[in-house]
């Protein structure tokens, strides 16, 4: 009986003995075959429509991925839909350089932010939104303005610039810190219908911003004191683009044998079109990145490039003290006469004075005004009361163009009594009237 | 006679009564850039007030660029360049807002 037993007991130690040589096995395999892969189960998941697209490169592209940091200046109409799609994609770090805060006039086309976020910093209420898009992603937020001595360091660890800002200051400071870092930038603008797409200081070899433009734009040329118009899914087309040529940069598609520099235009209006053009290559001239270069670190660090200086910006002080008046004194001494015994002139685009205006207030465009040259005739045929001495108040959108306006009436028209309505058909809403439409 | 398309973009077109695309037809046997150009100033450019909109100090102004075909007019010979029938010349501004 009790061989028996002891036989029974025998065999299944044995057994188990074996069982659990196998199971060590097993559990000593195991950890090693989990370390193997490189991504979380979730993020096999999440990424896996996107690694079985062949030109990817599958799980090595999604590392490439989880591995890169891209830096975002701008989170307006490039940016908003910049940022989720590089989220969405697992790219490791995103930072968001941003101060400006979210306004209602944003939303047409600023659509990561929605109408809660007003008056929230646009680079947090950003971070909200890609949070929980995707928390494989860690956020980085820079609530300043990018100016010559913050860029290195905030640059600094960072493998790509997106460039989605709206100035040509910090579009030609973007590129020369960029270029002194030896980062690629993707850069890309918009306006009205219409957006441009590149990619500057490719692979340290491609062309920068100052080869394309080694001349700024005249401020004074880049029309009036309206900020220009802009369509929402023209410019969020063009934001979108410029998460593909990051992705692709990443990934390595990219390569300095086949990298091309290029220009690409996209036109909403009227038909779509996407146009790819051929550009310049590195120049040789180029003072930035090219054989003989003064805009080094230490130049952009210590102030010495001025920027404001070198993009100049337009001077609408035209007008003495005098010949200007307040948006409350304009109501109280002119506007809430009962006869309007004055001219009133509205010198905003047509388009503008259309959406709201005062009701008798006559509009000739500053730049219609300009092209009479001084001429009480062509004057007249827009505002047949007008004479000599006629008292004329002048608006426009912000109290700039009326300025302008105001100068050209005394001094090509030699009307002596012209006065510019400071701060314009705006500030007259917000400190007068706020019934008005405001756009 | 030489056959050119020329295109303004960018917004350039306010300045050439709105119109993006010109087919022009140029009683010339030869013509380079310059000479495209000087044309496009006399016969394109209805209001003589909006030249400094297209051309600074007789060069095309700074913010704006050239294309011949496709391809900058860099990589091409610039003002030298012989324009020849059936090419297509675009000036696109330079775009800044985001
Ligand atoms: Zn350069």
């Amino acid at each position: 009986m009790v061989s028996e037993v002891n036989q029974d007991l025998i065999n299944e130690l044995a057994a188990l003995k074996l069982e659990n040589a196998r199971l060590r096995r097993q559990v000593e395999s195991q950890p090693t075959t989990v370390q193997e892969y490189p991504l979380s189960l979730e993020e096999y998941r999440r990424y896996g429509r996107q690694m079985i697209v062949e030109d990817t490169g599958g799980v090595q592209g999604q590392v490439r991925l989880k591995n890169s940091k891209v830096l975002v200046v701008g989170a307006g109409g490039l940016g908003c839909p910049a940022l989720p799609y590089l989220a969405g994609a697992g790219i490791g770090q995103i930072g968001i350089v941003d101060n400006d805060i979210v306004d209602t006039s944003n939303l047409h086309r600023q659509v990561l932010h929605d109408s809660t976020k007003v008056g929230m910093l646009k680079c947090e209420s950003a971070k909200a939104v890609l949070n929980k898009l995707n928390p494989h992603v860690n956020v980085v937020t820079y609530p300043v303005r990018l100016n010559y001595s913050n860029a290195f360091d905030i640059f600094d660890g960072y493998d790509y610039v997106l460039d989605c800002t709206d100035t040509p200051l910090t579009r030609y400071l973007i590129s020369d810190v960029a270029v002194n870092l030896g980062i690629t930038v993707v850069s890309a603008s918009g306006l009205g219908t219409e957006g441009q797409l590149t990619v500057l200081n490719f692979n340290n070899t491609g062309p920068c911003y100052r080869c394309f433009y080694p001349i700024p734009p005249n401020p004074m040329s880049v029309s009036s004191c309206q900020e220009g118009g802009v369509i929402g899914p023209c410019i969020g087309l063009v934001g979108t683009m410029m998460a593909v040529e990051a992705i692709k940069l990443i990934i390595g598609i990219y390569t300095p044998e086949n990298f091309q520099p290029f220009l690409t235009l996209y036109s909403g209006f009227p038909q779509q079109t996407l146009r790819t053009f051929k550009m310049r290559g590195r120049q040789s001239k180029c003072i930035c990145c090219g054989d003989n270069r003064s805009i080094t670190r230490a130049a952009i660090e210590s102030g010495e490039i001025n920027y404001e200086l070198f993009c100049g910006s337009r001077n609408y002080n035209v007008c003495s003290p005098d010949e200007r008046i307040t948006v409350n004194k304009f109501k109280d001494e002119y506007y809430d006469r009962t006869t309007q015994d004055y001219v009133l002139l509205d010198v905003r685009p047509s388009h503008h004075y259309e959406i709201s205006h005062f009701p008798d207030a006559f509009n000739i465009p500053v730049k219609k005004l300009k092209d009479m040259h001084g001429s009480m005739a062509e004057l007249q045929k827009e505002i047949p009361s007008i004479k000599e001495d006629s008292e004329v108040l002048v608006l426009c959108r912000y109290g700039n163009d009326s300025q302008l306006a105001t100068r050209l009436l005394k001094d090509e028209f030699k009307l002596p009594n012209v006065k510019d309505i400071q701060g314009g058909f705006f500030r007259y809403i917000d400190e007068v009237d706020s019934s008005i439409p405001k756009y | 006679m030489i056959k050119v398309r020329v295109e303004f973009l960018g917004g350039l077109d306010v300045v050439f009564s709105k119109q993006r695309v010109h087919d022009l037809t140029i009683d010339a046997e030869e013509l380079s850039m310059q000479g495209l150009i000087d044309y496009i100033v006399q016969n394109l450019i209805t209001n003589k007030n909006d030249v400094d909109v297209f051309l600074e100090d007789d060069n095309i102004r700074p913010g704006i660029i050239t294309l011949i075909n496709d391809t900058d007019w860099e990589l091409e010979g610039e003002m030298e360049y012989e324009v020849c029938d059936g090419d297509v010349i675009s000036f696109t501004s330079t775009l800044h807002g985001g």
